[in-house]
């Protein structure tokens, strides 16, 4: 890399160096202006729009008036809130953390030991649900949780009852429509992992007499704990942000049932035309991310010190 | 990793085949299995796009049938929608390529003590949940009446990828040797004549892999189009596909289904192209772990 270290200046004060190395960072601005107007301008716009009555339509709309901590006073009293902020845990909770993180691992470990066809086959498989548009996969997690969609009629077969997922257990549908279609980044990132581990090191473990499970718990889940905590980070912030797989199949429904703090945020905007409220909302959506993004990037930079 | 130590790893891993192998039915099994499973609700949308009287149901239609996709390939419902959805892909992929091709360029060539920190400001822009964002930036184009605008929309989803994009390319960029450049910057070439005759066709694939990265999230995004574009002639495919869904969607699947599977092959054929060039290496973790 071609260093003309920056930290010490030359004892002769030449600016125009100076000014060139500053001038190199340049090329930088476009990014850097794109990233401000249309990233850091919308989270600070959001911080002080959700101080005002803004709304979609009529006259708040052209001028919001000022209405200092209402929205958020309204939050704290409001009882869909909590059952939002619920729901979305439990969502990534159980879809991501548990659901995707743990099926990934065990397609990856399971793909170790398989035979490689079998293991390509499969990997298209997971793969091809995630590669997808997402307002494809929703549609066919919608036809196959409908009322006599697929499951329905495998539960038939096996002579099991045929709720109706989307009504009765509309959770449970969207947290395995979304395993469905996320899984495959864990597989991939674990995938990668484990083909990092040295052969020699598993080889000795076995001359040792480690059994399957033993391998896994003390050899290869400690040597790939970075892929781990990067992954449980990464899934955690794709799932925070699903909005077009609940609002496909369920619209949040039925009776708040499934409102995600992605779909209360829409809802409250767009469906009832309170920017101002649908803001507050979004606002803490944006922390929670914020806060999540800061211990992954702290993840990152104790990595690599 | 170089080569070599891969080959000296697959050497050593080839050895306890036997044991291997008896472990693999098991594995093969379960497989199998968990590869049902995700084909299912897959099975549905082929079979459905095939059946001119499909239903919700997985079923193996009476009589194959083009139908769905006749019906379906009219210029309003499909072809204009899916040239929307070009134009706004391949917009937000140029966009977001030049620019981060720009910003990588003194990141990945010169030492300074912006570097470090612009790089995890990025990164943690990344992680900013992109759903939560719409409803401000709404507003915010309200106010700027950006509302209804391509070339909005499409600056707005450049920017939204081009975390992703900056540090993907500086990596691709890191992987370009400086002594070439160095030579021309002796005889007296810029930076950035550097970066556009040397760099630049050295990296070509990695660039290939940036844009096409962008352009598949870009075609398969249904929420920022959705808030952004207003009318019905600038809506992208995802869009539309949706107010087809409300319209005629509880009457019509197997037209539903033929209308997914044409608007998804132009990702697929791009991610198997991706997949096949990238190996084995991932390139999207490994631009995640820097």
């Amino acid at each position: 890399m071609p260093v003309l270290p920056l930290q010490r200046p030359r004892s002769t004060p030449r600016i125009p160096a100076r000014l060139r190395r500053k001038a190199r960072l340049l090329p930088v601005l476009p990014a850097i202006l794109l990233l401000l107007v249309f990233l850091a301008g919308p989270v600070l716009w959001a911080f002080h729009a959700s101080f005002t009555n803004a709304a979609l339509t009529g006259r708040n709309a052209r001028s919001p008036g000022w209405v200092g901590l209402d929205n958020y006073q309204r939050l704290v009293t409001d009882p869909v809130l909590p059952l939002s902020l619920a729901l979305t845990v439990l969502f990534v909770g159980g879809s991501a953390i548990l659901g995707q993180n743990l099926l990934g691992l065990t397609i990856a470990v399971l793909m170790k030991q398989a035979r490689k066809p079998v293991a390509a086959v499969v990997g298209t498989a997971v793969v091809a649900a995630w590669v997808l548009p997402e307002i494809v996969a929703a549609f066919a997690a919608y036809a196959y949780f409908s009322r006599d969609g697929t499951l329905n009629q495998l539960l038939g077969w096996l002579g099991l009852g045929q709720p109706d997922w989307l009504y009765s257990f509309p959770m449970v549908a969207i947290m395995l429509a979304n395993v469905w279609r996320g899984t495959a980044f864990s597989m991939l990132v674990y995938r990668a992992a484990l083909d990092d581990i040295p052969a020699d090191v598993t080889e000795a473990a076995l001359m040792d007499g480690a059994g399957g499970w033993q391998r896994l718990a003390f050899i290869t889940l400690p040597m790939i704990r970075s892929s781990i905590a990067t992954n449980l980070m990464l899934i955690t912030l794709q799932t925070l942000a699903v909005f077009t797989l609940v609002w496909v199949m369920t619209a949040g429904g039925p009776s708040n049932s499934s409102t995600t703090l992605p779909v209360l945020a829409y809802v409250e905007a767009f469906k009832f035309g309170d920017i101002g409220y649908g803001t507050a909302v979004a606002s803490v959506l944006i922390l929670i991310g914020a806060i999540f993004g800061a211990a992954y990037v702290r993840l990152l930079r104790q990595g690599k010190p | 990793m170089t080569t070599a130590a891969q080959a000296s790893r697959r050497a050593r891993q080839a050895r306890p085949s036997r044991s291997r192998r008896r472990a693999g039915l098991p594995a093969d099994a379960a497989l199998l299995l968990i590869g049902a499973c995700f084909v299912l609700p897959l099975l549905w949308l082929v079979l459905a796009s095939l059946d001119a009287g499909a239903g919700h149901q997985t079923r193996v239609p009476g009589e194959v049938s083009l139908e769905n996709f006749v019906a379906v390939m009219t210029p309003g419902l499909l072809f204009h929608p899916l040239w929307n959805s070009m134009v706004l892909s391949a917009g937000t992929a140029a966009v977001n390529l030049a620019a981060a091709v720009l910003a990588a360029y003194p990141l990945s060539r010169y030492q300074s003590r912006f570097n470090r920190p612009f790089l995890y400001a990025v990164l943690f822009g990344t992680c900013l949940p992109v759903t939560a964002i719409m409803v401000p930036v709404y507003g915010l184009f309200v106010q700027l009446e950006l509302l209804d605008s391509m070339p909005a929309t499409i600056f707005f989803m450049a920017t939204t990828t081009l975390p992703m994009a900056i540090w993907m390319t500086k990596n691709f960029m890191d992987a370009v040797p400086v002594s070439l450049e160095e030579a021309a910057w002796v005889d007296g070439a810029s930076g950035l004549t550097a970066l556009r005759t040397i760099v630049l066709p050295l990296m070509r694939q990695g660039l290939g892999v940036v844009f096409i990265f962008v352009f598949i999230q870009a075609w398969g995004n249904f929420f920022v189009p959705f808030v952004l574009l207003l009318s019905e002639a600038r809506q992208p495919a995802a869009v539309s596909i949706f107010s087809f869904f409300g319209q005629h969607g509880a009457v019509a699947y197997g037209q539903l289904a033929a209308f997914s599977i044409l608007y998804s092959v132009p990702v697929l054929a791009l991610y198997v192209i991706v997949a096949r060039g990238a190996g084995s290496s991932f390139a999207l973790t490994g631009a995640m772990k820097g």
